[in-house]
Parts: structure tokens; C-alpha cells; sequence
């Protein structure tokens, strides 16, 4: 166990229910997060990354496995015992409280001095910016404000550890950018370790060191933001972060051929079986027909502004997805029913596991 | 659509059913509180406007003696139902579900499934037995059969409101390391008490204004406002009855009245 490790997950299951009815919400899950970095869990409802979060926070105890914090077991402590602290993504802030009676609440429970507390809730609400807040009721403030006082709360006991619960689902899409700002920000500043738990995979990409792609109470592919999107590891990662088109077909040496007959290059593939790769549509390159190494025929295209997305067919049926980049004119050079010849270049084509 | 257009106040005769109905409520209270004002004994012929029924209640030492009690066995038995209805109210609300719920809450709400006088009876009997065995007499009886009794209104407000409580408030609080007594007393007490007043409000009140139980449980001598009203009747009537009513009246109107706010204003 390295020194840098902040929280050591390890082999944890989390069932909920008896018996036969057992579901399990967590299948044997293993991460380390680092000390100070700004660690997500991405994966849609229902893929155990709220209940990875709450087993860290002590809400919920596992099934089986080990939970560490900076090495030492806190598998079986209860949430008042952890060095831990949550802002949820109902904000849960207290409502017969002030602002400040909210973010003082955790200091206060840990039995420091009046003055100290006084003195951290100040700091506290000048880092989220909410110093001039500190009598008002939380039902006085807005949804943004409530979220800072919630931050400001769980970061005032300073926490060795940040656990986010999906904060910004309940704000709209301007102040949900500025919160990401914000939270970069603050994660920066105070260089405590964030977990973060989201389903948006642009929140997950623009803020995260590291993201942990989970589906099925399973981890599925732990990286950064560029691994994950480069190389996905397999088919559910490549679909959930950003868009893919999937082509299967034969391993041939250095190539895969697909069932039109045609090949694509795949550097350093072996022969045998049938594999899957993933190309990003905005790694296509159209050009003319007989110029490239698959032939399609333009279907539609529809324009989005920036780009413009291009849907293929092969020429066996497969359908593919181009993003070209509009040029100046807005005109992308095609037409709906003309025939063009696909180009990749090598690094473009991933191989994913199915 | 359809159904935004329906309104029960276009049904035919919906206005007079409904005057009739409040007539029906309210107008025997009316006459009730009228007639405390007449300066006639007789509620046959109307004399003049005058307050000697209220000064004569006033002054009468044994309706003192008997609101003085009243208000005793209601405060005490309020307080009591309250503590334990909250209790319960925790212990049927902050846990897991479990085998038997409903039939607890049942039991919990005894008091408003058995008739008042099964219980006055039974009461009656288990009192006097303890009664004989121990020697002890007092008031004590009288407060713990009110006490009992104003269990389930005391206890409904109080349920309706942690079961209206988010629990996330309370595991915010476990997360910023409040113990779990700390948690309850930081932060579900507060949040509860609008609920625990209106529950001692409406426990008090039910006590004021019961008879039932109180006439079978009391002891010579230990008549309440609403027993002494009873032991009135076998005797002329005065309207000085109508004055102890109407004050009787107005210390519930006013109860109810707070409770009403207390609950609407947290909801």
C-alpha cells in the first residue's frame, strides 16, 4: 500500500436484500484513490457508484471487503467516526439553521473552542463567497447558494477526504459550468482528495484527475480523461464516454476485415477470431470515393453549428457516424445519396473488448 | 381536461346543504353561548345583556376547585402522552421496517379503536384493585388514564411530522460527526418540535373535555370541570353552565387555533 493512497477500496460487495432476491449493487469492486486528486465515479443510474460513495462514508456498511483510509480500516466505523465528510446532492442543509450555524455544525460536533469555530466558519464562507450570508436562513438563498453553503459545510472540518453525491444535478446548465469552476477551484486550494460522483460524462471529463467508469456494481475502466476517451477498454465505456462507432469483423494480421470485404489497418493485431474496434466520429475522414478504405454512401447530415454530423451506410447496411468540422461557408462539400471512400488514420482504430 | 372543469359547487342544492350543515354545527353553540349572557335562570325568556353568570361561576369555589384540577390532570397527562408518543413516534418511524408494524401502530392508537367506556370500566376495576392493595390514594389515577388515553393524538402530528422529516438531514449530520444522540438533539428535536407542540396541544385539549373515563376512575371529591358540569344537570339548570361552557370554549377554540398555525406554518 503506497503512501499516497487516501482511500484503498478492496474487494467490496454491497447486496442488498436476502437470499435469492439478494441484488448486488456492488460486485467485488477494487480502486485506490490518490491523495488530493479529483477522483469521479461515472456510470448511469443504477450502477453502484452512490453506493460505492456511501459505503466511503459510512451510511451503509458492505457486504464483504475492506474499506481503508490512509491505510488504516474503517470498514466498520460509523459515518460520525470518519474523517469524511458528504455534500449531497439534496444539498441536506439543516433549515433551522443560519448559514453559518449550518457550516459551524461539523466544528462544533468535533468539540473545538467557540473562537476557533467562529474563525474557520468565516474562512469557510469567504472561500465559497457567501461572507455577507452568514445570518440569513438557507431557505433565503438560491439553489447555487445553498450548494456553496453545503460545500462550505462538508469542507469547514477539513476532511481528509471529500465525497460529492451528483452535487450539480439540480442547478442549470450556466450555473452547473460555473460550479465546475468552482469546485476545480476550491480542490485546488484546499488540496483535499474529491470523489465525485456523476452520470454527465462532460462533468466527469472536464473536472476529474482520474475517472472511474462503473456500469453493473462493476469498475469497468479506471484512467484519466484522455485514457478513458482514447482507449476505451471496452464496448460499454467507448458508448457511455463520447460517441463511437463500433466495427466488427475478422483479426487479420495488422488489419481487420470487415464483412464487405473490405480492411482497415489496426497496428500490431494478430490473426485470429473476431474482434471489435471503436472509431470516434470526429476521427473520420471523408474524401472521394475510390480515396479511402471503406466506401459508404452519405444518408443524412445534419448541421450543429460547430460540426457537422455525417451518417453513413456501408456497403453492407453498417451505419457509421462522421463529425466534420464546418467550415467557414457552413456548406460541409456533400450531398445526401453521394457515394465517398471513409479514411482512419492508424491511431484513430481501438480494439475494445465486447 | 374534463376533470379541471368538474367543481362540487355546481351541483344542485350544493349551498343550501352546505348552510344547513353548518347551521346544524354551529347554531346550538351559538344559542349556548347567547344564553350564557342572559340575565334571566330561564332560557325561556330573554331579560337583558349582563355578565352575572360569568361572575357567579367566578366566584363559585367549587367550579375553581374543579378547573383548578382540570387544568392540573390536562397539563400533566399532556406532557406525559407526549414524551411517550414521541418516543413511540421515533420507534416507529427511525428504523427499518420490521414484521408487525402495522399491528404496533394499532396498538399504539388503542385508545381510538376500543369504546371509551370499555375502558373507563376496566380502568374503574384495575384502579380500585390497586387502590385497596396499596392505599394510596390521589389524583395520580386520574393523570395516568388521561395520559393514556391522549396517547394517539399526541402521537399522529408528531409521526406525520418525521415521516414528512427528510432523513438526509439526519445523516448530514452523522457525516459532520454528531453522535447519534447529538444528531437527535441538534437536529430532529428542533425539527420536530412543531410537531410535539401541536401533539401536547390536542393531548391537552382531549383531556380538558373528557367525561367518560374521568367519572369512572375519580374518587369523591375529584370532579373536573366537565364531571362538576355533569352533577350540575341532576340539578336546576342555571345558565351559569353556559358561562363555564363558553369558557370552556374559548380556552379550545384557542388551543386548536395555535395548533392550526403551528402546523401550517412547517408543513
Amino acid at each position: 500500500m503506497g503512501a499516497d493512497i487516501a482511500i484503498s477500496v478492496q474487494n467490496v460487495v454491497k447486496a442488498f436484500g436476502q437470499g435469492a432476491a439478494a441484488v448486488r449493487a456492488l460486485d467485488d469492486v477494487s480502486v485506490d484513490i490518490r491523495k488530493g486528486e479529483f477522483f469521479t465515479l461515472l456510470g448511469p443510474s443504477g450502477c453502484g457508484k452512490t453506493t460505492l460513495l456511501r459505503l466511503i462514508a459510512g451510511f451503509e456498511m458492505p457486504t464483504g471487503g475492506v474499506i481503508l483510509l490512509d491505510g488504516a480500516d474503517i470498514t466498520n466505523l460509523p459515518p460520525n467516526k470518519r474523517p469524511v465528510n458528504t455534500v449531497f446532492q439534496s444539498y441536506a442543509l439543516f433549515p433551522h439553521l443560519t448559514v453559518a450555524q449550518n457550516v459551524a455544525f461539523g466544528l462544533q460536533m468535533l468539540g473545538q473552542p467557540a473562537a476557533k469555530v467562529k474563525a474557520r466558519t468565516d474562512e469557510m464562507l469567504a472561500l465559497v463567497k457567501l461572507d455577507t450570508f452568514a445570518n440569513r436562513k438557507v431557505s433565503q438563498l438560491s439553489g447555487g447558494q445553498q450548494q456553496r453553503v453545503a460545500l462550505a459545510r462538508a469542507l469547514a472540518p477539513a476532511p481528509k477526504v471529500l465525497l460529492l453525491d451528483e452535487p450539480l444535478s439540480a442547478l442549470d446548465l450556466k450555473l452547473r459550468q460555473a460550479m465546475q469552476i468552482e469546485l476545480k477551484r476550491l480542490q485546488t486550494e484546499t488540496g483535499i482528495t474529491f470523489v465525485f460522483v456523476t452520470h454527465d460524462q462532460e462533468e466527469a471529463l472536464t473536472m476529474s484527475d482520474r475517472i472511474a467508469v462503473m456500469s453493473n456494481g462493476n469498475i469497468q475502466q479506471v484512467g484519466t480523461a484522455k485514457d478513458i476517451y482514447i482507449h476505451p477498454k471496452n464496448r460499454f465505456v467507448a458508448n457511455f464516454i463520447g460517441e463511437s462507432n463500433f466495427l466488427t469483423g475478422e483479426a487479420a494480421d495488422g488489419a481487420l476485415k470487415l464483412a464487405t470485404g473490405e480492411t482497415i489497418r489496426v497496428v500490431g493485431l494478430k490473426a485470429g477470431g473476431k474482434i471489435t474496434v471503436v472509431v470516434r466520429p470526429e476521427q473520420l475522414r471523408l474524401g472521394a470515393e475510390n480515396d479511402g478504405d471503406l466506401k459508404a454512401k452519405v444518408r443524412t447530415l445534419v448541421y450543429f453549428g460547430t460540426d457537422t454530423h455525417c451518417y453513413l451506410s456501408l456497403s453492407d447496411g453498417t451505419e457509421i457516424v462522421a463529425r466534420l468540422q464546418s467550415p467557414a461557408s457552413g456548406e460541409a462539400g456533400l450531398a445526401e445519396g453521394q457515394l465517398v471512400g471513409i479514411r482512419f488514420a492508424d491511431s484513430s482504430v481501438q480494439v475494445v473488448e465486447d | 381536461m374534463a376533470r379541471s372543469g368538474f367543481s362540487v359547487s355546481r351541483l344542485p342544492g350544493f349551498a343550501t346543504i352546505a348552510v344547513l350543515a353548518f347551521l346544524a354545527l354551529y347554531l346550538p353553540i351559538l344559542t349556548l353561548v347567547v344564553f350564557s349572557f342572559n340575565s334571566e335562570v330561564t332560557m325561556g325568556n330573554w331579560g337583558e345583556f349582563s355578565l352575572v353568570w360569568y361572575q357567579k361561576a367566578w366566584a363559585n369555589a367549587e367550579v375553581k376547585d374543579a378547573t383548578l384540577r382540570s387544568l392540573t390532570i390536562a397539563s400533566l397527562a399532556a406532557v406525559m402522552s407526549t414524551v411517550l408518543a414521541t418516543m413511540a413516534a421515533l420507534g416507529t418511524t427511525r428504523r427499518a421496517a420490521f414484521k408487525g408494524q402495522t399491528l404496533i401502530y394499532v396498538m399504539i392508537n388503542q385508545p381510538l379503536m376500543v369504546p371509551e367506556i370499555v375502558t373507563a370500566v376496566a380502568l374503574m376495576i384495575v384502579f380500585g384493585m390497586i387502590r385497596t392493595l396499596t392505599g394510596i390514594h390521589g389524583l395520580g389515577y386520574l393523570i395516568l388514564a388521561h395520559a393514556a388515553f391522549c396517547i394517539p393524538f399526541a402521537y399522529l402530528p408528531i409521526r406525520a411530522r418525521l415521516e414528512g422529516m427528510d432523513l438526509t438531514l439526519e445523516t448530514a449530520a452523522a457525516d459532520l460527526y454528531a453522535s447519534p444522540w447529538m444528531t437527535f438533539r441538534r437536529v430532529t428535536l428542533p425539527l420536530l418540535m412543531p410537531g410535539i407542540i401541536a401533539g401536547a396541544m390536542l393531548a391537552f385539549v382531549v383531556s380538558l373535555d373528557d367525561v367518560v373515563i374521568t367519572e369512572f376512575v375519580k374518587s369523591a371529591g375529584q370532579d373536573t370541570l366537565p364531571t362538576y358540569m355533569l352533577g350540575q344537570l341532576r340539578r336546576q339548570m342555571t345558565p351559569e353552565i353556559n358561562a363555564i361552557s363558553t369558557g370552556l370554549l374559548l380556552i379550545t377554540v384557542l388551543m386548536l387555533t395555535a395548533f392550526f398555525l403551528l402546523t401550517r406554518k412547517n408543513d
